[in-house]
């Protein structure tokens, strides 16, 4: 990865407005942004942004590869999709967030330790193996993924609502033992390895 | 007058009948009023009511009462021409602005009657207006300046059959915009930079049979009125040649503003520094030779242009602009899609504060943006050239709060400076004054129209020296009569805006040859007949209606009295406010037609607690927002008595102190608001109103009255709800203070 990312650095030099209109999701709207700040303003989760969206914008034009590419600010979106709604240039801001995040991560800069990155991860891995998201799995593997101390800490502080979904059947205990997946597992492994090939190609991962 | 016979008409329609005792009201007018033919309709607006009274006219009645509804209403049915009509406002102002209960009925009536008793002593004080024996009647055009705004003038003015003379100080047409190599689009789809097209614009102004036009010629002279200007116009040679025209249109347009002032910004330092204008020349040049455009200091290939917005503009410390040119956003936008043009790859950043982009400028900045230009919201501290012809630019970048940003190696910076106006003289500074404001440079300050008015050789200005032409309200209305202002010389505006802007003041300029060939006011008593008069033997040369007209009307003649220029006259009346021995009047509006109505109310006693406050409303703002407040149905005190007046400056003190010492509880004056935002109809006349009223205080103290008794209040025409709520709170106030110790004297 840490090729790549040389590569892409060396390919685009100071332009980097010009390498996110290249790979990253709906890059090409960044240029579009005229600064008025509405997204800033109606993202819920504003205040915890180190960079709100409209200061990302500004940052890539400026030139700010390292420091865009390495934020938290992204990976803080969590898609309520308030801003798209409100831009009134019509920009798909979510969907540039987390193409800047995904962007970050396949490059190597993102940062390691971040809880969303981290969860989006296991999430990943969880729904690829076997098609279908094994929920206890998933959450179980959540609450440990920092430790056993933390782990029992996270579960007891969750407990209620573990007790209540278990109430009203919307958790499988015996997930761990009986879930199934898809029927077919190859062949929706197969469809994912394709999927990933062409996003490859197309954003020039191919190297 | 031996041969004054009234008629007054009490109308029944519109519930009046119901509301009111039309038949008592009829007998006010008959007993107190002297009427001398006094009858009741139902339908007073309708076929029947109006044949009843027109007959009454043929029979003789040469003065008309119709206690009906507002003034403003139903103009056209009582429009009953030669004879003087008072109209008494018993419907919006009376009816619809009491509550229509039974105990509200008593007072309802009080104020009726009053209304009735002041129409039938106005009908005696006023005739109808004749029209004025002085006037001219030569209805060509005169534009001065020939860029776009010019000739669009003239041109539009040719087209409706009117002769034009246009002059230009330089030897070709086509001013600013002949110096642009393409210009903002204007078509759709706002896109991409577009042909000026001035060459056949010049050609059409050229081959016009109506339109002469005189290059490297200036206005060296200019008198005269609407109708009958006398301009002289002088070649650079010395030539000089008097035409008599009807009209003028002024569009001397702008000159930018000198970069030089900007060394912070590095021109004059380095030639890789241009303003817009220089721009335009390289872009021009380069096309010219069907080159790309290069470097100025060493001719190497551009590949980095920035471009700062705002120099020496929307400078708050006072050393440059004070304001937006209006322009320059979009022009930095389409200058940096000229080198788009030439060559995708080049950086183009155009550094802003807050970009503004008028018009249909949003969909250029859009397409400014897909074409890859970088707008970066920053103000800009400094230019400095490394010698090679690179530049740095160091800006603060106001998104990221980055004092510090940088953009390096940038091989041209053009600064968008901004425009100032051709204004011509301030005549507000006295001639030998310093020149303090920066937009008011001595290098502009040669006169443009040479006006020999007494006011002064140019039309006054009104704010960063652009010439003052009613930018709120009436656009084009400048306070010279006949003389319209078009163009960036009476606000920043680009081409789009000048060529709407030229067509509205051409028609500006015939609308003013047509009524001043009638003898009638322009506007915005467009089509008025009365003007002003003066009696000779009272006057005691005092000057102040000469130097109090907004309009510089009036000049003096060679044994120092006033000499009234009628066509210059817009009939506001200030004249008649300002003259302290009052001999100054109109045929239907005089010192007297109101001062009796003021006398003509009934005063109850001291006792009776039913004060009564006069309001003297300008009838162009507050009287109609009095109207629509009593059709929107708000209520307000029976114990006002509203007179209407031309303008709140042709208040006369007399007015006021005659009504406080015959009784009257407290004086309200509702006026347009003034200072640099005006919205008065007359330019200074309820500025100069509350400058006198700020002088009232020493009236009072002389009647041992209250501060109170005078409230002089600002209101728009908009002010519907607001109205009533400013009576009532003075009724409140007045019931405050008590009544006052001036009855039944």
């Amino acid at each position: 990865m840490g090729d790549i990312n040389r590569a892409m650095a060396e390919q685009y030099r100071n332009d980097f407005l010009k390498e996110v209109e290249a790979n990253v999701e709906e890059g090409q709207w960044v240029k579009m942004c005229m600064q008025c700040g509405v997204c800033s303003g109606s993202c819920p989760l504003g205040p915890a942004w180190e960079h709100p969206p409209q200061e990302i914008f500004m940052m890539i034009r400026a030139g700010r590869r390292d420091e865009v590419l390495k934020s938290e600010s992204m990976w803080m979106c969590t898609s309520c999709y308030n801003c798209i709604v409100r831009c009134p240039r019509e920009l798909p801001i979510t969907h540039i967030m987390h193409g800047l995040a995904n962007y970050a991560h396949r490059l190597g800069l993102a940062p390691k330790m971040n809880p969303t990155r981290r969860f989006a991860k296991k999430f990943w891995n969880n729904l690829a193996k076997s098609g279908r998201v094994n929920e206890i799995e998933l959450s179980v593997g959540l609450y440990f993924m920092d430790g056993f101390k933390t782990g029992i800490a996270r579960a007891w502080a969750m407990k209620d609502i573990g007790i209540g979904m278990l109430k009203a059947k919307r958790l499988n205990p015996f997930g761990f033992l009986t879930h199934k997946g898809c029927k077919d597992k190859k062949g929706i492994h197969k469809m994912l390895k394709k999927a990933r090939e062409i996003e490859d190609r197309r954003k020039g991962f191919t190297a | 007058m031996a041969d004054m016979k009234i008629g007054a008409y009490v109308c029944q329609g519109c519930g009046l009948g119901e509301r009111l005792d039309t038949k008592a009201l009829a007998l006010v007018a008959q007993k107190e009023g002297k009427a001398h033919v006094v009858r009741e309709h139902e339908f007073l607006c309708n076929g029947q009511g109006v044949a009843m009274i027109q007959k009454d006219i043929d029979e003789g009645v040469n003065r008309v009462v119709i206690a009906a509804c507002s003034r403003r209403a139903k103009t056209e049915a009582f429009g009953f021409e030669g004879v003087a009509i008072s109209r008494v406002n018993l419907r919006e102002q009376v009816i619809w602005a009491q509550p229509a209960t039974d105990e509200a009925r008593e007072l309802t009536q009080e104020m009726a009657a009053d209304y009735v008793r002041m129409g039938c002593a106005e009908a005696k004080k006023i005739v109808a207006p004749t029209p004025n024996a002085e006037h001219g009647t030569d209805k060509r055009v005169l534009v001065v300046g020939g860029g776009i705004s010019g000739m669009t003038a003239a041109l539009e003015a040719a087209r409706a059959g009117y002769d034009v003379l246009l002059v230009e100080k330089t030897g070709v047409l086509g001013g600013y915009m002949a110096k642009l190599h393409k210009r903002v689009p204007h078509q759709e789809p706002f896109a991409d930079p577009q042909a000026t097209d001035i060459e056949g614009l010049v050609a059409s102004v050229s081959q016009d049979p109506h339109i002469t036009v005189y290059l490297n010629s200036t206005t060296t002279r200019t008198s005269g009125a609407p109708g009958r200007f006398s301009v002289d116009i002088t070649t650079e040679s010395g030539q000089t040649a008097t035409e008599n025209v009807g009209a003028i249109v002024m569009a001397s347009g702008f000159t930018p503003y000198d970069a030089t002032k900007l060394p912070e910004l590095g021109y004059g330092k380095s030639r890789n520094v241009v303003d817009q204008a220089g721009l335009e020349d390289l872009a021009r040049a380069a096309a010219a030779q069907g080159e790309p455009m290069r470097r100025p200091s060493d001719g190497k290939e551009i590949k980095s242009v920035v471009f700062v917005q705002c120099a020496g503009q929307r400078d708050a410390t006072g050393t440059h602009l004070k304001y937006c040119s209006g322009h320059c956003c979009n022009t930095s936008m389409k200058q940096a899609m000229y080198f788009k043009e030439q060559n995708p790859s080049i950086d183009t950043a155009i550094i802003y504060t807050d970009l503004r982009t008028p018009g249909n400028g949003e969909d250029f900045y859009r397409s400014a943006q897909r074409k890859g230009v970088i707008f970066t919201k920053g103000t800009v501290a400094s230019v400095d050239e490394d010698g090679s012809g690179s530049a740095t630019v160091r800006f603060h970048d106001l998104i990221l709060d980055d004092k510090t940003a940088t953009m390096q190696g940038v091989d041209l910076v053009v600064l968008a400076t901004g425009l100032v106006p051709n204004s011509g003289v301030n005549i507000d500074i006295p001639p030998d004054a310093a020149d303090v404001d920066p937009a008011k440079a001595s290098e502009h300050a040669v006169s443009v129209l040479n006006l020999t008015y007494r006011q002064g050789p140019d039309l006054p200005q009104l704010k960063y020296g652009f010439t003052d032409s009613h930018f709120i309200c009436f656009p084009y209305e400048t306070r010279r009569t006949g003389i319209y202002a078009t163009g960036p010389v009476r606000r920043p505006m680009d081409i789009t805006q000048a060529v709407e802007d030229a067509t509205g003041a051409a028609l500006k300029a015939i609308q003013a040859v047509e009524n001043a060939s009638l003898g009638r006011a322009a506007h915005p008593r467009s089509g008025d007949l009365s003007f002003p008069t003066f009696r000779r033997e009272g006057c005691t040369q005092c000057k102040r209606c000469t130097v109090e007209c907004p309009f510089g009307a009036i000049d003096e003649d060679e044994q120092r009295y006033p000499q009234f220029n009628e066509s210059r006259c817009r009939r506001c009346g200030t004249c008649m406010g300002a003259c302290p021995v009052r001999v100054i009047s109109f045929e239907n509006y005089s010192v007297d037609s109101v001062g009796s109505q003021i006398k003509a109310i009934d005063v109850p006693d001291e006792f009776s607690e039913k004060p009564r406050i006069l309001l003297l409303a300008c009838e162009n703002d507050a009287y109609p927002a009095l109207d629509m407040a009593g059709v929107a149905g708000h209520t307000s005190s029976a114990f006002i008595r509203t007179v209407p007046v031309r303008c709140l400056g042709s208040v006369n003190m007399i007015w006021i102190t005659d009504a406080l010492n015959s009784g009257y509880d407290g004086v309200m004056l509702m006026g347009c608001r003034h200072g640099d935002e005006y919205q008065c109809h007359f330019v200074k006349g309820s500025e100069l109103a509350s400058y006198r009223m700020s002088k009232i205080d020493d009236t009072l103290k002389n009647l041992n009255l209250e501060k109170d008794r005078v409230r002089a209040l600002e209101v728009a025409i908009a002010d519907i709800g607001k109205v009533p709520a400013l009576i009532n709170d003075y009724a409140a106030k007045i019931k405050e203070i008590g009544m006052s110790p001036f009855k039944g004297f």
